[in-house]
């Protein structure tokens, strides 16, 4: 029995997709780490806002448009709340964590010079290594990686040493998505501050799970996706202190982000339209809006504690399979089980538990690295929500054992 | 035997089938039959792109024929590769270029022809009938 004050029944019954079949199963529903599914609250925002006030925002005077602008710049404020934000114009609302993770290394052209260092850690998925790699190649800076040990920790007496005077940035996801592991950002943060570098941590994977104070953290950027917590894709926020955000250039060009224009020069508007440019997702910011409000609704607090039970059962379930193997043991981690079984390919027990109406991850999970790291072509990924079931559970472990049976 | 008969030949076995996992079980028999491709041969260059698992498939000419060899680090990939060698292998190219693939919806892995599949089925397919095309050219 796993120890819960939340209904998960009564929550089931929000997310209409839940109760659908996969090839004649009900669906078990365990890739929520890729995305996550949609309650019908967050359904009906973005049906409500189609079918009643769907309009241009920020340059109607009609009715509709100013409509549309309350509610997004509502939306704004959520997440603002939610994330415990001193200003409102510190949210940018991004398509999401790659575009906003690509704003600030775009932005940071010009700020490095050659030989300056960026500090990026082993567990990072690709959106998190690309844009830096590319920033280096731009500017002449050096990608140092700060290294992980075999339970998937970051080894953080190397993070210490790495740290100089030359470091101008350190990046690290709060959550690993291809682990699980939940990173020490608090000292991350601080030691580079210290150190005189900014900070980006990546919330993608956390923010479903962890309620992030932002300012307590005093973290410089921070990153998140809708679709990950209960929100609609195409839709993101990149947080940014005020200060940071001031002296970073405009990312593109175009309407919402202008002051005024004419053929000699163009000044920039206030944040946050100056990261704005053109018609944004206004439905999708709407939408996320509504997705904090389901979330928090829930409570954030119940929602980590059923996960942690959840999963700390699924880890006992799968490590009675002989030959299971996980990846991804750290003392703090949350919500995803990679696995492997010996002998056995990933992408052959994906298949066959998909047969089963069972919704896993196989392959290297934006995160070759890692996988390189351990020697494995890539893992199967179990990865969890408030919505599901200790009897889902039990139904994973059913099919892993078939596949196994079938397999070896 | 042409393309076409082996096809339904296997058309025919798979139809002995109720269900999926029946259906995956003989692919798993038949993935173990594969003939495998060379240590040698298995680089790089004959690795088939846009599979999640590794796919390495080689080619060469007995007198007018094509005789395919290959591999998979995955056993579900390695069935549909074998069925694919068992019908395409021994063959001369310009049958290869002229076949049609239809036998595998109609043994039930239509799933699997879906562009997006992960495992590279359309690849696969490809990349057979492009060694056909290029041996077919040094045949002339």
């Amino acid at each position: 029995m796993i120890e819960t004050t939340l209904d998960i029944q009564a929550i089931r019954k929000d997310f209409p997709i839940l109760q659908r079949e996969v090839n004649g199963k009900p669906l078990v529903y365990l890739d929520n780490a890729a995305t996550s599914q949609t309650p019908q609250q967050v359904i009906d925002a973005i049906v409500d806002y189609y079918q009643r006030y769907n309009a241009n925002i920020h340059r109607g005077v009609h009715t509709l448009s100013q409509e549309a602008t309350d509610a997004y710049e509502a939306a704004r404020q959520k997440i603002q709340r939610h994330f415990n934000i001193a200003h409102s114009h510190e949210v940018i609302f991004t398509s999401g964590t790659t575009q906003s993770i690509n704003l600030v290394a775009t932005g940071f052209t010009s700020f490095l010079k050659e030989g300056d260092e960026i500090l990026v850690s082993a567990m990072e998925h690709h959106s998190n290594i690309v844009p830096w790699q590319m920033l280096c190649e731009r500017t002449g800076a050096i990608l140092k990686v700060i290294p992980m040990n075999l339970e998937g920790e970051l080894v953080m007496e190397e993070y210490h040493k790495l740290l100089s005077d030359k470091t101008k940035l350190v990046f690290c996801n709060h959550v690993s998505n291809a682990l699980g592991t939940i990173n020490p950002i608090e000292e991350i943060i601080e030691a580079a501050h210290k150190a005189g570098a900014a900070v980006l941590i990546d919330g993608a994977q956390a923010a479903a799970h962890i309620k992030a104070d932002l300012q307590t953290l005093d973290v410089d950027f921070y990153t998140v996706s809708a679709h990950k917590m209960c929100g609609p894709t195409g839709v993101g926020m990149l947080y940014g202190k005020e200060e940071w955000l001031k002296k970073l250039p405009p990312y593109q060009g175009g309407g919402e982000m202008i002051a005024e224009v004419t053929f000699e020069k163009t000044t920039y508007a206030d944040l946050p339209h100056k990261f704005e440019a053109g018609t944004p997702n206004i439905c999708g910011g709407i939408a996320f809006g509504a997705a904090l409000d389901y979330m928090n609704s829930i409570g954030f607090d119940a929602i980590a504690q059923y996960e942690d039970e959840l999963v700390q059962y699924a880890t006992e379930q799968l490590l009675a399979i002989e030959g299971l193997k996980i990846y991804g043991t750290a003392a703090h981690k949350t919500s995803v089980i990679s696995f492997n079984i010996e002998g056995v390919h990933p992408y052959d027990i994906g298949t066959i538990v998909d047969k089963l109406g069972i919704a896993v991850r196989t392959g290297h999970h934006c995160a070759q690295p890692i996988m390189d790291f351990y020697r494995i072509p890539g893992t199967v990924r179990a990865s969890f929500s408030f919505y599901n079931t200790k009897e889902e559970v039990d139904k994973l472990v059913e099919g892993v054992t078939r596949a196994k049976n079938m397999l070896l | 035997m042409t393309i076409k008969e082996i096809q339904e030949e296997i058309i025919d076995e798979f139809s002995m089938f109720d269900d999926w996992m029946q259906r995956y079980e003989y692919m798993i028999e038949l993935g173990k039959s594969l003939p495998l491709i060379e240590e040698q041969y298995k680089t790089d260059d004959n690795l088939i792109k846009g599979c999640q698992s590794k796919v390495w498939v080689h080619a060469e000419l007995d007198g007018d024929k094509l005789v395919f060899t290959a591999d998979s680090d995955a056993i579900i990939t390695k069935g549909i590769i074998a069925i694919l060698v068992r019908a395409f292998s021994n063959q001369k190219p310009q049958d290869i270029i002229d076949a049609d693939v239809e036998f595998i919806d109609e043994i039930g892995l239509k799933e699997h022809l879906s562009p997006t599949r992960a495992n590279g089925l359309v690849s696969m397919i490809k990349q057979l009938k492009l060694y056909a095309v290029a041996y077919q050219t040094q045949l002339k």
